[in-house]
């Protein structure tokens, strides 16, 4: 407990420095916000643009898909904001100066991990919100306690799912220099996956988003619950409060999945 | 003229081995493309399940498109060209003033070599996973197959003017990623890369077809999948044209007055 809150303590520090380091050049960081935010709406834009044509797709409404896109997205900019970074991650391998995590004192996940920390992503953080605000403002949502705990939760353990997804794929690096590429198809093509309803896919697809890359229970199962729509697919409804125990798992088989890659380095270094 | 052709196709080949040289990342991204292929096709098949037809596409045609702009992504390199930007913050570019190629006519050979190599190695294997699920729409005629061929050298030639010109910025800006974000963002709504144009509003359809982007991704699919026909395909063929000549010749002016303000340190 106490190695966690010291390793808490020092993230902060971390953090801190950076965002100081990128408050210097203000002007920049302004334009860079501003231009991620504007960009993030294009997906946004094909979703309306689909929503001109038709009403629904499969069983889901405009608004409704637009909250599934607001929790991923939300989801996911969160992701991008603390591990952003990953994608240069091969890059450290190649350039061999990973080897000098390895003789650091501490774990090698918590500093490839706090590396970085992209403040500009706010850019994204905050078009989403829009878009979820937009969501909940047209949806009538009937509000409960438990309904709102699973929004809150579903935010938070999407999270925590991307990371772990982005983590444990971006351990191919190890083995290619070519990593990041292959990453991006779980970690950007997970995102907006899940900003559909997975009813529209294939059940090969389905089940893949279920039970293997489980970007399902980021917001589609979680959305069933709040918008208190029975499962077109036929999962039981106590599916929709799983989340945070699936996140749990995927983290588990992610620090799993580092460690063991970590063990199996060899540098290319002398 | 013999001579220059030669250098040209010369080029061109240097631009095939530079990305021939890295086969890893060529695996990975058609994994990428084939990931966003599926995710596309379903997107508009569902779509479809409740419109028959939505601007000349139906559901064949439809899941076609989602395949094709998929193969088409790299050939045509809607995202993150910035070779020529980087060699003039280097100044890099100083060695290719002095070269007997002028450096537009060296660039589109380089990059005609390079847009082979992709479509041959980015473009067809995602295409053929495509196949594999869905049931893809293929011209029948041969001279349809011609007219799409044309398409896709004429949508290269776009791309490459539309790249030149907004790396060309990098002789005025300090910075040039803005210009860069915001011309990739129109270039991937208004080429129909994300949505057909078709399926656009009409007052967001006009805009898209007041620009040169629909050139680079959804003429070469429209001719495809025979959603232009006869006569149609000429017209088609003819805006690219003029679209490719016209930034061609901006390109070049472009870049003539911004090496008139270049200034390279160093001895």
């Amino acid at each position: 407990m106490a190695d966690l809150l010291d390793a808490l303590r020092l993230y902060v520090r971390l953090v801190r420095a950076r965002l100081r380091a990128q408050l210097q050049y203000r002007t920049s960081f302004v334009l860079d916000v501003i231009g991620t935010f504007l960009i993030s709406f294009l997906d946004f834009i094909a979703i309306l643009i689909i929503f001109a044509n038709v009403p629904q797709l499969g069983s889901w409404s405009a608004s409704e898909v637009a909250l599934l896109y607001g929790i991923a997205t939300l989801a996911f900019a969160l992701t991008d904001l603390v591990v952003g970074h990953l994608d240069g991650f091969p890059q450290t391998i190649r350039d061999g100066t990973f080897d000098l995590v390895l003789v650091r004192p501490r774990s090698t996940l918590f500093q490839v991990m706090t590396a970085d920390f992209q403040i500009r992503r706010l850019g994204r953080i905050s078009q989403a919100i829009v878009v979820l605000a937009y969501a909940i403002a047209t949806l009538r949502i009937d509000w409960t306690i438990e309904r709102a705990v699973v929004l809150v939760g579903a935010v938070v353990a999407g999270t925590a799912i991307f990371i772990s997804i982005w983590v444990a794929v971006i351990c191919i690096a190890f083995w290619t220099v070519e990593g990041r590429e292959a990453a991006n198809a779980f970690t950007y093509g997970g995102v907006t996956l899940a900003e559909y309803p997975i009813e529209i896919y294939d059940r090969w697809l389905r089940r893949f988003l279920a039970y293997v890359v489980p970007v399902a229970f980021v917001a589609y199962f979680p959305a069933l619950f709040i918008l208190g729509k029975p499962d077109p697919l036929g999962f039981p409804t106590w599916i929709s409060f799983t989340s945070p125990a699936v996140a749990a798992a995927v983290a588990f088989v992610a620090l799993g999945v580092w460690g063991w890659a970590v063990r199996h380095y060899q540098s290319a270094g002398g | 003229m013999l001579a220059a052709l030669r250098l040209d196709l010369e080029y061109a080949k240097r631009g095939y081995r530079r990305y021939a040289a890295y086969p890893a990342a060529t695996i990975a991204g058609v994994f990428v493309n084939a990931v966003f292929g599926f995710l596309r096709a379903y997107v508009l098949l569902a779509l479809f399940a409740q419109r028959d037809n939505i601007g000349g596409y139906d559901g064949a045609t439809a899941v076609t498109y989602a395949w094709l702009t998929q193969a088409l992504i790299m050939t045509v390199f809607i995202w993150g060209w910035r070779e020529l930007a980087l060699r003039i913050r280097t100044g890099d570019i100083a060695t290719d003033l002095v070269r007997p190629a002028h450096p537009l006519r060296a660039g589109l050979a380089f990059d005609l070599g390079r847009a082979l190599y992709h479509t041959i190695y980015r473009g067809i294997p995602p295409f053929l996973i495509g196949a594999l699920v869905f049931r893809l729409t293929l011209p029948a005629s041969p001279l349809v197959w011609l007219a799409f061929v044309i398409s896709v050298v004429l949508a290269v030639t776009v791309s490459f003017a539309i790249r030149w010109l907004y790396n060309a910025s990098a002789f005025w800006l300090l910075d040039d990623r803005g210009v860069t974000i915001i011309v990739g963002m129109a270039m991937s709504l208004f080429s129909g890369f994300m949505i057909p144009v078709p399926f656009f509003p009409e007052w967001l359809a006009r805009v898209a077809a007041a620009t040169p982007f629909p050139s680079i991704i959804q003429i070469p699919v429209d001719i495809f999948i025979g959603r232009v026909v006869g006569t149609e395909v000429l017209i088609a063929l003819a805006t690219q044209l003029a679209w490719a000549a016209a930034l061609l010749l901006a390109a070049r002016g472009a870049f003539a007055l911004g090496v008139r303000r270049l200034v390279v340190q160093g001895g």
